[in-house]
């Protein structure tokens, strides 16, 4: 049986096939294609999910994205990124 | 007329082929069914993707009848595949084994969803009117082992729903990302066995509990997708987020519907692929606009504050239990004709359960059509 996945800074995360993420050219925006499902994702979060890519740790993707906004802390950056990841891992979009 | 607001698509539903080796009595497939001398050709289909790709939609569902029938389903998959688009496969996985599953992966499928009846296979293979359950289970099993997402539509009703905690646990042992704990939905076919499969108002109370229950325990294990049948809603159902509004159904022969179920509104014209494009059916088809947006609306829905939320509800449903599609959804609590849901609810309490009628084939006058005419013979030799 599946154990749920609880992500921590050092895992490394990625999409699963049951999720796909792309750009969508007609509506100009990020978007999960999913089971019966198209999420419409918004900016920072398509920030976030385009770093996933099954190399990058949570620490990693954190750090790039402190480059790219140095005014946020990177304790809540960090936070942010962990909270959406594990809101998509508890629906199986995100794995480790 | 004033002009609507026209969206852009999400999602496309080929009805590949009407034909179906089950006989399942809760069919939503239309009374009537399509011949195969009138299915479109591999070639129709794929003009279709490609045009719905270029108008926006992300998804692309490949259902029936059995899609799996048709010879050129990894053809279709592959093309949609190609254009990046979510591929989604409904299918009752009978025709299926190892290798097909295999190509259809190779060929770029996204996901599956195989319906199940029941949880054992005497009361399953009885409903679906085929000796179905076990291999539905030894192919959920390689669906997994290659890879491929896998989604339980556990079809559930009367006569099973005791069944729902074992129907959760066998998508959990076959590692299902999702279930669908759908209750039956009375059209087309299904319309005829309403008084066999409408659940009590009690077992429903359970029903919610325990899906409440298992979301909660199973989270990051498997996802739910509950729907509650509307005939005890307080308030109707939005149909596919509204008409018009995000979906196209094309059926085997190549009418362009707004819904699965919309030619049971049997004055509206629809319009053909091999007359028109989908773009222009998408803009202009009548039937794609009679309902389209809100202003169709009579009284309680025009001044009601949830029209742009539930959209007045199910069109079908009004026309099929009103005879008057312009009415608010009878499953409204707001509906003047809410008393025609009273006939089949207060048959429910009664113990003994009516017999169902298994769908058949009416098609045409010959005896062998397709496969699966023998199943209830199959069946009562086992």
């Amino acid at each position: 049986m599946q154990v749920p996945i609880i992500l921590k800074k050092n895992d490394i995360p990625k999409l699963s096939k049951y999720a796909k993420l792309k750009f969508d050219i007609v509506r100009n925006k990020w978007i999960i294609n999913a089971p019966e499902r198209v999420l419409e994702i918004n900016e920072s979060a398509a920030e976030i999910l385009q770093l996933i890519n099954g190399k990058y740790s949570i620490k990693t993707i954190t750090n790039k994205l402190k480059i790219k906004n140095s005014n946020a802390p990177k304790d809540k950056i960090l936070k942010d990124v962990i909270k959406l990841l594990q809101l998509l891992a508890d629906k199986r979009f995100v794995i480790k | 007329m004033k002009s609507k607001y026209i969206e852009i698509p999400y999602a496309i539903l080929c009805e590949l082929t009407h034909r179906c080796p089950l006989s399942c009595p809760y069919c939503t497939n239309p009374v009537e069914l399509e011949k195969k001398s009138n299915e479109i050709d591999t070639n129709t289909w794929k003009k279709i993707i490609t045009e719905a790709s270029n108008m926006g939609v992300l998804q692309v569902h490949f259902s029936g009848g059995e899609p799996t029938i048709r010879k050129d389903l990894g053809e279709l998959i592959r093309h949609a595949n190609l254009l990046d688009l979510y591929t989604n496969l409904i299918t009752s996985a009978v025709l299926l084994n190892e290798d097909k599953i295999k190509e259809l992966y190779d060929f770029g499928l996204d996901h599956v969803q195989v319906s199940f009846q029941d949880t054992n296979a005497k009361s399953a293979d009885k409903i679906a009117g085929y000796k179905a359950h076990n291999k539905k289970i030894e192919i959920c099993k390689s669906i997994r082992k290659i890879g491929l997402p896998l989604t339980i539509n556990a079809v559930m009703h009367r006569q099973n729903l005791h069944n729902l905690e074992a129907m959760i646990k066998m998508a959990v042992d076959l590692d299902a990302e999702r279930i669908e704990v759908a209750q039956v939905q009375y059209y087309g076919w299904a319309l005829k066995n309403v008084e066999a499969f409408l659940p009590s108002r009690e077992q429903l109370d359970i029903t919610t509990k325990l899906v409440d229950k298992y979301k909660k325990k199973l989270k990051g294990i498997l996802v739910f997708d509950y729907v509650v049948p509307d005939y005890y809603a307080r308030k109707p159902k939005v149909c596919l987020g509204g008409w018009a509004k995000r979906f196209i159904n094309i059926t085997p022969s190549g009418t362009v519907l707004p819904c699965h179920a919309a030619e049971s509104i049997d004055y509206l014209k629809f319009d053909n692929i091999k007359d028109k494009s989908l773009s222009w059916i998408w803009k202009n088809s009548s039937a794609f606009n009679e309902f389209r947006g809100s202003s169709w609306m009579s009284e309680p829905c025009m001044s009601c504050d949830r029209k742009e939320i539930d959209w007045g509800g199910c069109r079908c449903q009004a026309y099929a239990l009103t005879g008057d599609p312009y009415a608010t959804d009878p499953t409204c609590e707001l509906s003047p004709h809410r008393k025609v849901l009273d006939k089949p609810l207060s048959k429910v309490s009664r113990k003994k359960i009516p017999d169902f009628v298994y769908r058949k084939r009416k098609v045409n006058k010959r005896k062998n059509i397709g496969i699966g005419h023998n199943s209830q013979r199959i069946l009562k030799k086992n």
